[in-house]
């Protein structure tokens, strides 16, 4: 039985598509099966994080307008064996992706065998990122410390606990988890940035991990390599940890405090 | 330049409280908001429209939410009067 995580924020340009990237990544090097879908129809850029982009053919509108079969869509990604990406359609028409069409492509892909199903949304809680977390089991929320940034992943909190099939179907209700991105330990310490402690206490939501500010970021997207390939990188290891984390390990958590650097260094580094 | 830097960060105003005070408040607020049946602005604004036409009340004077108490739901609307006068006149 293959799980659906959805990875969602509300709010643009917080690191959605880079977390997708890094996890669906980082669970098929733990060797399981697993494919990324890019929900942004209209709007692709997945396929650019993960560097396949000139591999594009057939999109998730085609198979759910039946024009191209699954196995002709998928992309096999070249670095990571276990990974495939199902890239967004770049049409105009946001009405393509229809409950039916998505669900009927979530149970072809588990039928395929996929222990994952990582669902990339679109900003936003338009229909294209209600038809991204409609199906999920497991939700990342993505926030930035940052006040526009929280006060989104609440209401999508709210949706996801409210419009969600398992919400709709009175199950057992989606289980959510929390990636601070961009987070900047000595900003918090000079009190102008949100703690990971002030952003818990409001959204009230576990805690994946926290990932730190970091320039490898921009530059593993500028080539196209998941940034959890970056094992020198902050961010990278820190996208190993959220995926080992969710995965059962039960690691501490990393990059939530400033190095301490000699006092020297610390006055004129 | 990380000298002086160094002095100057101790009469830094603390941004992140206020936007955490801000943040408490708003969310709060809106979560209440969401919790509430969709009807809910259209029939508190309806009310409103009644009771204007006998008493000259305003918009926050009026305040309608739901609530749980056990197994129940409860809808709780609370109208501020105005003095007895101002009515009169």
């Amino acid at each position: 039985m293959s799980k659906i995580i959805v990875v969602t924020s509300g709010k643009g340009g917080v690191g959605k598509t880079t977390t997708a990237a890094a996890i669906a990544t980082g669970l098929a090097q733990k060797g399981h099966m697993t494919v990324v879908i890019d929900f942004d129809v209209g709007l692709r850029n997945l396929d650019l994080i993960l560097g396949c982009e000139r591999r594009v053919v057939y999109d998730f509108v085609n198979i759910i307008k039946d024009e191209a079969r699954l196995s002709q869509a998928l992309i096999k990604d070249k670095r990571t064996d276990n990974l495939y990406i199902l890239p967004a359609s770049q049409t105009r028409d946001k009405d393509a992706l229809t409950h039916e069409g998505v669900e009927s492509v979530l149970n072809d892909l588990q039928e395929q065998g996929f222990d994952y199903i990582v669902c990339d949304s679109p900003a936003g809680i338009e229909h294209g990122a209600l038809m991204a977390l409609y199906f999920a089991d497991e939700a990342f929320v993505v926030s930035n410390p940052e006040v526009s940034s929280v006060r989104d992943s609440d209401r999508i909190l709210g949706i996801l606990q409210s419009r969600s099939r398992r919400a709709e179907n009175g199950g057992d209700p989606v289980k959510e988890h929390l990636i601070l991105t961009r987070y900047d330990p000595q900003r918090v310490d000079n009190g102008d940035m949100l703690s990971v402690d002030d952003i818990l206490e409001i959204l009230a939501v576990p805690l994946l991990g926290v990932v730190p500010e970091s320039k490898s970021v921009l530059q593993s997207s500028n080539s196209g390599v998941p940034i959890i390939l970056d094992e020198l990188s902050p961010a990278g290891q820190a996208y190993q940890d959220i995926v080992s984390r969710f995965l059962g390990e039960d690691l501490p958590h990393r990059f939530m405090h400033v190095e301490k650097k000699p006092l020297l260094r610390r006055l004129f580094g | 330049m990380r000298l002086l830097d160094y002095f100057k960060s101790t009469r830094n105003i603390n941004t992140a409280s206020t936007a955490k005070d801000r943040l408490q408040v708003i969310i709060a607020h809106e979560r209440q908001a969401m919790r509430g049946p969709d009807f809910l602005p259209a029939l508190r604004r309806d009310i409103l429209e009644v009771i204007k036409k006998y008493i000259p009340v305003s918009e926050n004077q009026l305040d309608l939410h739901v609530e749980q108490e056990g197994g129940y739901e409860v809808l709780e609307l609370n109208v501020t009067l105005p003095d007895e006068e101002k009515i009169a006149s």
